[in-house]
């Protein structure tokens, strides 16, 4: 590349847009990283380890850390994209918020997903009930070394909810979030492992284990740590007068109604697109797909493609996907960039 | 080793025991197609099941009648369909949006047709 | 041509529409319930009678609440229908004092003119001439507009305009001919003799002078006999019967007859009395927000009245209650409406009474479905309790109205048994709008045993359809309350210590409480203590249905969601911090469909609560409230 760097802006500094991002300034564009949040690492941040090999989420954190120190990087944070346009001519003008405008020659979004909003399902008593949390609350207590109830006090039974937010028309959201199943997997054995004692038990409508290794995890859940599976969806949580929960589902494989006393409901709050991100879609005039998500150009061949010239996508911002999805499609978003860039 | 064959030997397989796709009979499953379509949707999560308030008292499960019906296996339900109460919080729960109180209604209106050979 | 032979048709017509109307009306009576016939009895010697006089001069003839909502359209009702009915009065005054002999036929004062072409030529028979032009001046501007109407509807108002069956056609043609061929036929004859009025006589005038006039008066006298004979001919066929079968209705209501859980005479008058108007489909939530432009009452009633299959139309429908409201006949369209969903309890499968009169039988035999059985319910033996709480089924789904409920009722110090806390027995109610009363029954056996066993002199309940039926069906000596009574009852007597949250909050009323019940003030007053309210632009009466409703068994999904979003957006147009409804179906539609926060009545309540929540002990104010409601 010869002659003054090309300029691409990425929105998001999540998993996607800080792995773009390094691409990018390796291969010598010049690159701002603009991230919402007060620190780039977007949902990364908050997990504790991650599936399937259950290795600590800080190796993955960092390698992204050490990805976007470079010379040619320039991060802004506690600032959201709010819209993109390309001119004629090949300069894309970004919108920040506060007011300031910048150029670029392209840019990429990466706005990646919200965990759904566990309130909006209310008969599950999220925000009701001390004891009804999300799994990323879960992975909270796990950062913080400790599963207990509200009043501090050790579970003895926890149950995880699969699909909550997900595949479910009452919410809008007919879409599978695919990274659930096999996060229940992976939380219930670390719960196993923090509290031999407790019962786990997940209530799934499928097991979507699609990656690879997810099924060993899910083998592994069974075989050594005596997670049980109950295959229904639940209905409705309540209070008993010891102050448990209780859950109503049906044993779906038993064919009968079934009741359980918990003292833990943990919510598999599933994703969905993300509020800036959509406002920046609004915007900007990008097309959005049923479920939501950014539409891209072609499912199979173009899924980086805005539609917009000189505005490419990456990561979840497209649709529900792991870590390990998340980083090639960002380096495939890169792939795509460098080639409208060098055609141009 | 076919059915026939089978049966030639003295192997016989007691016919209740299996759901016989071919020989069932899914009228009942075209009539309740038609007159609510949203019966295609199910997945059989059994939300509806673990709602049910009738499903409380007595053996009543959605559900399942809906898998029945699909397989072409009306006998199991021609009781049960009778016991809900049509109170629709099983309505409030599905994921899929299937009309779950018009299923009931439609299903008995069903059976009572195929009864009287009006099927 | 001085022949008299044109009068025919309109006599036929004439005497066929009295004959027909004594031997319907007889027949109607005949098949009144005993009570119902003792009501009529006495209604006609008391001051239903007189009652109904003054409503028919109101609201038949002069039309006045279609002024109100349109006065274009109330302008043209009341044309046509005091304009003619001013013609005939005068048009009787005029013959018998005017004419040859007292006691005239109806027919001397229809075609007065032709029996007297030289009248009206000087003193007073001569302005009473001017009188009876503008009558027909009048009449005939109305029509004006009712043609307009007919095809320019946006004009005078109209949105939507109801599909007419031939026989329709053919009425409305020959009640549209009758005023011009009068004007017509007077005003030939009037040339021909230089007699008539401003109107009558100058066109009359004005045509003699190029035509022969007195060749042609004849036939458009034969045109006006022909469409009034028509006319009233077709008048038992056609929607027109809605305006003598109005006049039966309205004293039928006023001697205190209502439309009850069965078909009877009423029901039948009630369906002759839709003047088709269609006012009912402009409020239909299912029309303009979800697009379904082919079950409004209207056409639920015109199927009824022509015997056709109407099952699909009776079953959809959100049983809101909406267009009952603006019914300017005052139809009871939702009971109606259940009264045909019930007919397929009924084992014999017998028509309905217009079905044995009528020629054609175009519906087809009513579905016999397998009843509902609920032996299984085993009886209950309640704990004693002074208030009951009956969440409801719905309820146990947004869990944060329980909740609240029991943290106020904690807070007022009120001694209660909740009911169905491990998941009850349903109300009954879901079965009764689905047409099964008396599977319903069972159910309501169940429940009201448990009430009274348990002793309590209040049921409380969370959910608007429970209410109604609790309120209705069940036979109880607790009085029941909605939770927004029963909340307003303990801050009234004081019990309930409450902050104010600085929160603007508009209110939704449920149907089934709103309409259904009648309970719009309590919520408001509940509402108003704690929060700011803000006025929605359809409320109380006239509130929007969430698309939630059990009322309707085969709306689909996509469906409800249309009518929930355009509800939420209506009710959300002054951006208020929160929605506030009183019923958990709404809760739970609403939640879907929008952005602003949905609340339950409850959980405002139970927010304004002071923060550590203060035991304090209050038995004896919950003992008054028991007393204060208990007796009644």
């Amino acid at each position: 590349m010869k002659g003054t760097p090309k300029h691409v802006i990425v929105a998001g500094g999540g998993v996607a847009g800080m792995e773009a991002a390094g691409s990018l300034a390796e291969m010598g564009y010049r690159v701002t990283l603009v991230e919402k949040g007060e620190d780039p690492g977007g949902h990364l941040l908050q997990w504790h380890a991650l599936f399937p090999d259950r290795r600590p989420a800080d190796e993955v954190r960092s390698y992204l850390r050490k990805r976007i120190v470079h010379h040619n990087i320039s991060i802004i944070t506690r600032t959201t994209v709010e819209k993109i346009k390309y001119h004629p001519g090949g300069t894309v003008s970004v919108n920040l918020s506060g007011g300031t405008d910048e150029k670029a020659d392209a840019v990429i979004v990466a706005t990646g997903f919200q965990l759904f909003d566990a309130h909006r399902k209310e008969e599950y008593g999220y925000g009701i009930y001390d004891n009804v949390i999300t799994s990323a609350d879960l992975e909270g207590m796990f950062n913080r070394g400790r599963v207990a109830k509200a009043d501090n006090s050790v579970p003895a039974r926890i149950g995880l909810i699969h699909c909550v937010g997900s595949r479910d028309e009452k919410v809008n959201n007919n879409h599978c979030s695919k990274v659930c199943c096999v996060t229940a997997v992976k939380q219930a054995i670390e719960i196993r492992e923090m509290l031999p004692s407790c019962e786990i038990f997940c209530f799934y409508m499928d097991m979507r284990m699609y990656g690879p290794y997810y099924e060993e995890l899910y083998r592994e859940s069974q075989e050594i740590h005596n997670v049980n599976f109950i295959r229904g969806k639940v209905s409705e949580a309540s209070v008993n007068i010891n102050n448990r929960l209780v859950i109503k589902v049906e044993d779906t494989l038993a064919g009968r109604p079934l009741k359980m006393e918990l003292d833990i409901m943990v919510l598999m709050v599933g994703m969905e697109m993300e509020e800036a991100g959509a406002k920046l879609a609004e915007a900007s005039g990008f097309k959005r797909g049923i479920n939501r998500f950014l539409e891209t150009g072609d499912h199979h061949y173009g899924n980086n493609l805005s539609g917009v010239r000189g505005v490419f996508y990456a990561g979840t911002c497209t649709a529900p996907m792991n870590i390990t999805d998340t980083i090639s499609h960002a380096r495939a978003a890169v792939a795509e960039t460098v080639r409208y860039l060098d055609g141009r | 080793m076919s059915l026939n064959q089978a049966n030639k030997f003295g192997f016989v397989i007691n016919p209740s025991r299996l759901i016989d796709y071919d020989s069932s009979d899914r009228k009942v499953r075209d009539y309740v197609t038609l007159r609510e379509p949203s019966f295609k949707l199910c997945f059989a999560c059994g939300g509806c099941t673990a709602a049910c308030t009738a499903g409380q008292h007595t053996s009543f499960n959605l559900r399942r009648m809906i898998t029945y019906i699909r397989r072409g296996e009306i006998e199991p339900l021609r009781d049960e369909v009778t016991r809900c109460m049509l109170c629709g919080k099983c309505l409030l729960v599905c994921p899929r949006g299937v009309n779950t109180r018009n299923v009931v209604a439609v299903t008995a209106e069903a059976i009572s047709k195929l009864d009287r050979n009006e099927l | 041509m001085n022949s008299e032979f044109f009068i025919t048709p309109f006599n036929l017509g004439l005497y066929f529409i009295l004959i027909y109307s004594v031997v319907r009306s007889t027949v109607w009576f005949r098949n009144l319930s005993r009570s119902d016939k003792l009501r009529l009895q006495r209604g006609f010697f008391g001051r239903p009678f007189m009652d109904s006089l003054r409503e028919i001069f109101m609201e038949s003839l002069l039309h006045r609440k279609i002024f109100r909502k349109n006065p274009v359209l109330g302008y043209m009702h009341m044309s046509l229908a005091f304009g003619w009915f001013l013609l005939i009065v005068f048009g009787t005054i005029e013959a018998d004092f005017f004419g040859e002999k007292h006691l005239n036929p109806p027919s001397h004062a229809i075609f007065f003119r032709w029996f007297n072409p030289e009248h009206g030529a000087e003193g007073f028979a001569r302005i009473y001439n001017v009188w009876m032009d503008l009558l027909l001046a009048f009449i005939l501007s109305g029509l004006l507009l009712a043609v307009i109407k007919r095809f320019i509807p946006g004009m005078v108002g109209m949105k939507k305009r109801t599909r007419h069956t031939w026989t329709d056609r053919v009425a409305l043609i020959s009640l549209w001919l009758i005023f011009p061929s009068r004007l017509f036929a007077e005003s030939f004859t009037c040339g021909a003799h230089g007699s008539g009025s401003f109107l009558t006589g100058n066109l009359g005038a004005a045509l003699a002078s190029f035509l022969p006039a007195a060749e042609i008066a004849p036939w458009f006298w034969w045109l006006y006999s022909l469409s009034l004979g028509i006319f009233f001919l077709l008048l038992p066929v056609s929607r027109y019967f809605h305006i003598p079968i109005e006049l039966f209705l309205i004293f039928m209501r006023n001697s205190g007859i209502n439309t009850g859980d069965r078909s009877s005479s009423y029901t039948e008058v009630q369906t002759h009395a839709c003047s088709s108007c269609g006012v009912c489909i402009s409020v239909c939530q299912m029309s303009y927000a979800a697009g379904i432009n082919d079950i409004q009452s209207v056409y639920f009633i015109k199927g009824l009245r022509n015997d056709r299959d109407i099952a699909a139309i009776t079953a959809n429908c959100l049983m809101c209650g909406r267009c009952e409201e603006v019914c300017p006949v005052g139809i009871e369209l939702g009971p109606m409406r259940l009264i045909e969903r019930r007919q397929g309890e009924r084992e014999d499968g017998t028509l309905r009474l217009a079905g044995k009169y009528s020629l054609m039988r175009k519906r087809s035999s009513i579905e016999k479905i397998p009843t509902q059985s609920y032996g299984y319910l085993v009886r209950e033996e309640p704990q004693k309790a002074d208030v009951l709480f009956f969440a409801g089924c719905m309820t146990h789904l947004t869990p944060s109205v329980i909740v609240a409920m029991k943290k106020i009722m904690e807070s007022a110090g009120v001694k209660y048994r909740f009911m169905d806390e491990k998941g009850g027995v349903c109300c009954g109610r879901p079965l009764m709008l689905a047409g099964r009363d008396r599977e319903a029954r069972e159910l309501i056996n169940h429940n009201s045993d448990i009430i009274w066993k348990s002793g309590a002199q209040i049921l409380v309940t969370s959910c608007p359809i429970c209410y109604k039926v609790f309120r209705e069906s069940y036979y109880l000596d607790a009085t029941v309350m909605h939770h927004s009574e029963f909340i307003n009852l303990l801050i009234e007597e004081g019990s309930l210590r409450l902050g104010y949250l600085h929160k603007k909050v508009v209110y939704h009323d449920p149907c089934e409480l709103g309409r259904g019940s009648g309970i719009y003030d309590e919520p408001r007053a509940v509402i108003s203590y704690v929060a700011e309210l803000q006025q929605a632009s359809q409320e109380r009466n006239m509130s929007l249905c969430c698309g939630g409703s059990l009322g309707n068994l085969t709306l689909s999904s996509d469906k409800r969601a249309l009518i929930a979003a355009d509800a939420a957006r209506t009710l959300t147009m002054s951006c208020p911090d929160e929605l506030i409804t009183a019923c958990p179906l709404c809760k739970k539609t609403f939640v879907q469909s929008t952005k602003t926060k949905v609340s339950d009545i409850a959980e405002l309540v139970a927010a304004a609560l002071p923060r550590p929540a203060v035991k304090a002990v209050k038995k004896r104010a919950t003992r008054a409230a028991v007393k204060a409601t208990g007796n009644s």
